[in-house]
């Protein structure tokens, strides 16, 4: 990190494992084209389909895997090349989702928890629900989503980016998930898929349903980052509920505070002052948080996922998220900072 | 192993290698942040991505942008389906990265000749109404060069946007002139695995693939990776200084590998090709048992992309070769690392092969 400064936007994106790192450079040793037929092309596939194996014993999936360049990839295979039509998105799922839903009937969630409502008559076709959300971390209850979507004849695709290597997959049809958000490199993810028959092919690599050389070295470090584990989450847990105690005592609101979340995203309002001039102090003093996503941080539209679940004073909410290495010092320092930006 | 397959990939430079590892930093460094966030190490990541995005650029023409992609195959994909052409037409030389996405857009896509030379005929006549022509720059599997700037300038007298897939030509010929849209790939030109780019001309307008967090102006979402993307810069910048040296290099390669394999026919222009690239056929030759036999050696029977799925190569059936003869060709990649001295042993070894399975016979082989 730079001297004196502070990440806790680990939800953008999260350091490089070292065994991640490791791999990923033993990967650029084995440089050879996986689909060459030579001696150094079928040693590059069988490092390929021995990750494959390795990630699907991590994840504990017994579908198929293909990989893909991350989450946002995998998403748009899984919308645009499904054997059956999208018939519905949460109303907080990711821009990767929403920007390739249309029209799609949105599945309303609890004002206050960010939740998808119970009850909600489930169109049938391939419905898109995410396993946790990215602003907030509420995770949603997949199991009773799943158990709906399929009792009309649907599939749940779940958007587990924030969520793979942190919490158990979900039972769903069709994952999407990304390695950089777990301690893996950015520029690799994969989409799950329970079997072939869900998808349809476009010719090429990954069993026809993803054409392009494959990033072997990337896909070598996701799944080292996936089998490094996740011991350090009930850590996180415990630090993230200090960091709240001190911050509700300093007047600020927790987001879907009742909500089941990640144990490693937070979001917080700070009233009577706006995200995006709390962001500007914060990075001053060198504390990289964010409102909202990366991605559309720096536009001042609202955020999507607020407004679906009525959350007031949405524009005054900004995102904590930790980090494997995030330590008591840190959420101290960060502490003492909010309540300076907080104070008159 | 002497690695003679640099069609297939390239070894990653240790420069390009080098520019990676500050952005690959754990939790105590400055190199892991999201390029999209605001934040002053997102501000850093952001600031790595534009350097390596102008290195890139400068293997490509001026007057248009650079886009990051997965890779050539992706940028070549967001090209075809994201420039609304309705009406296509390609080359019958072009890697599947283009002609399938062409069909799936345009069934009844027409392929445009080659001779048996495995060169389009600059004057050839496009189909009336076309709206995209596709033809590569250098081709994967002979290595032959493609006029490009003629048929680009054919496509636009026709009304027609032209792409080219620059992915064997990029950082080692000068860059295609008048096309619209350029694909190149990374991991061909001594960079990683993971990053390409198209190259859209200003003023060529697109519709993303992949939408999501609106990335690249919105024309690809997702992450953009720094480390890939400085090493990609890294390996364009090198490529870009040494382009004639490389080429002089491949040159004295190229001839040596000739000499070396004198039963061998060549397939391809001997004149208008890529020196990096000997694709011919040995009469009589079994390439699965000449590959069997000489396992120290990694070379080719088509395009990487093909090979395992045994289909005959659809190029060498573009310019006329008969069945028996494709299926006697072997490929030959060198590259920036191959050494003389590993040319002339491999090549050596390849003509003895060849000649023994000629003598002892493999008759029934056919």
């Amino acid at each position: 990190m730079i001297s004196g400064s502070l990440y806790l936007d680990h939800a953008a994106t999260t350091p490089l494992l070292p065994e991640a790192r490791a791999a990923l450079l033993e990967g650029f040793a084995r440089w050879a084209n996986p689909s060459s037929p030579h001696a150094s092309g079928r040693a590059a596939r069988a490092a390929l389909e021995d990750a494959r194996d390795r990630l699907k014993a991590a994840l504990g999936w017994s579908g198929e895997v293909v990989f893909t360049s991350g989450a946002s990839e995998a998403l748009a295979i899984a919308l645009t090349r499904c054997a059956q039509p999208l018939a519905a998105i949460s109303a907080v799922e990711h821009d990767a989702v929403l920007r390739l839903a249309g029209d799609a009937p949105r599945w309303p969630v609890g004002s206050g928890t960010g939740l998808v409502e119970a009850g909600w008559a489930v169109p049938t076709g391939l419905v898109a629900v995410q396993q946790a959300n990215n602003e907030t971390g509420v995770i949603q209850p997949l199991d009773r989503v799943a158990e709906e979507i399929r009792a009309g004849g649907g599939w749940l695709l779940a958007d587990c980016a924030q969520s793979a290597g942190k919490i158990a997959l979900p039972d769903a049809d069709l994952i999407a998930l990304s390695a950089h958000k777990f301690g893996g490199p950015i520029g690799v993810g994969a989409l799950l898929v329970r079997n072939w028959a869900m998808l349809r092919p476009t010719g090429g690599q990954e069993r026809g349903y993803r054409p392009g050389t494959e990033n072997v070295p990337g896909v070598l470090a996701m799944v080292a980052a996936l089998q490094a584990g996740n011991d350090w989450l009930a850590h996180a847990l415990r630090l993230r509920c200090r960091l709240e105690a001190e911050l509700v005592a300093a007047g600020a609101g927790v987001v879907s505070e009742q909500a089941p979340r990640l144990p490693t995203i937070g979001a917080y309002r700070m009233p009577g002052r706006a995200a995006n001039a709390q962001l500007i102090r914060f990075d001053a003093m060198g504390i990289a948080v964010s409102a909202g996503s990366a991605c559309s941080s720096g536009s001042l539209k609202a955020s999507h996922v607020h407004s679906a679940m009525q959350q007031e004073g949405a524009s005054e909410v900004i995102r904590v998220s930790l980090g494997r290495e995030t330590r008591e010092a840190d959420v101290d320092r960060f502490v003492s900072v909010w309540k300076d930006v907080a104070s008159p | 192993m002497i690695y003679l397959d640099n069609q297939a990939t390239t070894p990653l430079a240790p420069e390009a290698r080098e520019a990676m590892l500050p952005w690959l930093g754990g939790p105590d460094s400055s190199g892991f942040a999201n390029p999209h966030s605001p934040h002053r190490p997102g501000r850093m990541a952001a600031a790595a991505v534009e350097i390596a995005r102008e290195k890139v650029a400068a293997l490509l023409p001026p007057g248009g942008r650079v886009v990051f992609t997965s890779g050539a195959t992706e940028a070549l994909n967001l090209a075809i389906a994201g420039c609304g052409a309705r009406t296509i037409a390609y080359s019958a030389i072009e890697h599947a990265a283009v002609s399938e996405p062409c069909r799936a857009v345009d069934p009844a896509a027409v392929e445009l000749a080659v001779d048996s030379d495995g060169l389009i005929d600059p004057a050839i006549s496009l189909p009336s109404g076309v709206e995209l022509v596709c033809v590569m720059q250098v081709n994967n599997e002979i290595g032959t060069i493609q006029p490009v700037a003629q048929l680009a300038e054919r496509a636009r007298a026709a009304g027609a946007l032209f792409l080219c897939d620059a992915v064997q030509g990029a950082g080692k010929l000068a860059p295609p002139e008048g096309a619209d849209l350029i694909a190149i790939s990374a991991h061909k030109l001594y960079g990683p695995k993971g990053i390409g780019a198209l190259w859209v001309r200003d003023g060529v307008r697109l519709e993303p693939l992949m939408r999501g967090g609106g990335q690249e102006g919105g024309l690809r979402s997702g992450t953009l990776s720094p480390a890939l993307c400085a090493g990609f810069g890294a390996a364009a910048e090198l490529a870009l200084r040494k382009m004639a040296e490389d080429e002089a290099h491949l040159r004295a390669l190229w001839q040596a590998a000739r000499a070396a394999l004198p039963g061998f026919t060549l397939n391809g222009s001997a004149d208008q090709r890529w020196p990096g690239n000997l694709n011919a056929w040995h009469d009589g030759l079994d390439v699965a048992r000449l590959m069997s036999d000489l396992r120290t050696i990694a070379f080719s029977a088509g395009s990487a992309c093909a090979s395992g799925s045994g289909k005959p190569s659809h190029v060498l059936g573009a310019i006329g070769l008969e069945d028996k003869k494709t299926r006697s060709s072997i490929r030959l990649g060198f590259g920036r690392y191959t050494r003389m001295s590993e040319v002339v042993e491999a090549c050596t070894q390849i003509a003895a092969a060849a000649d023994a399975q000629q003598e002892f016979g493999v008759a029934g082989h056919d």
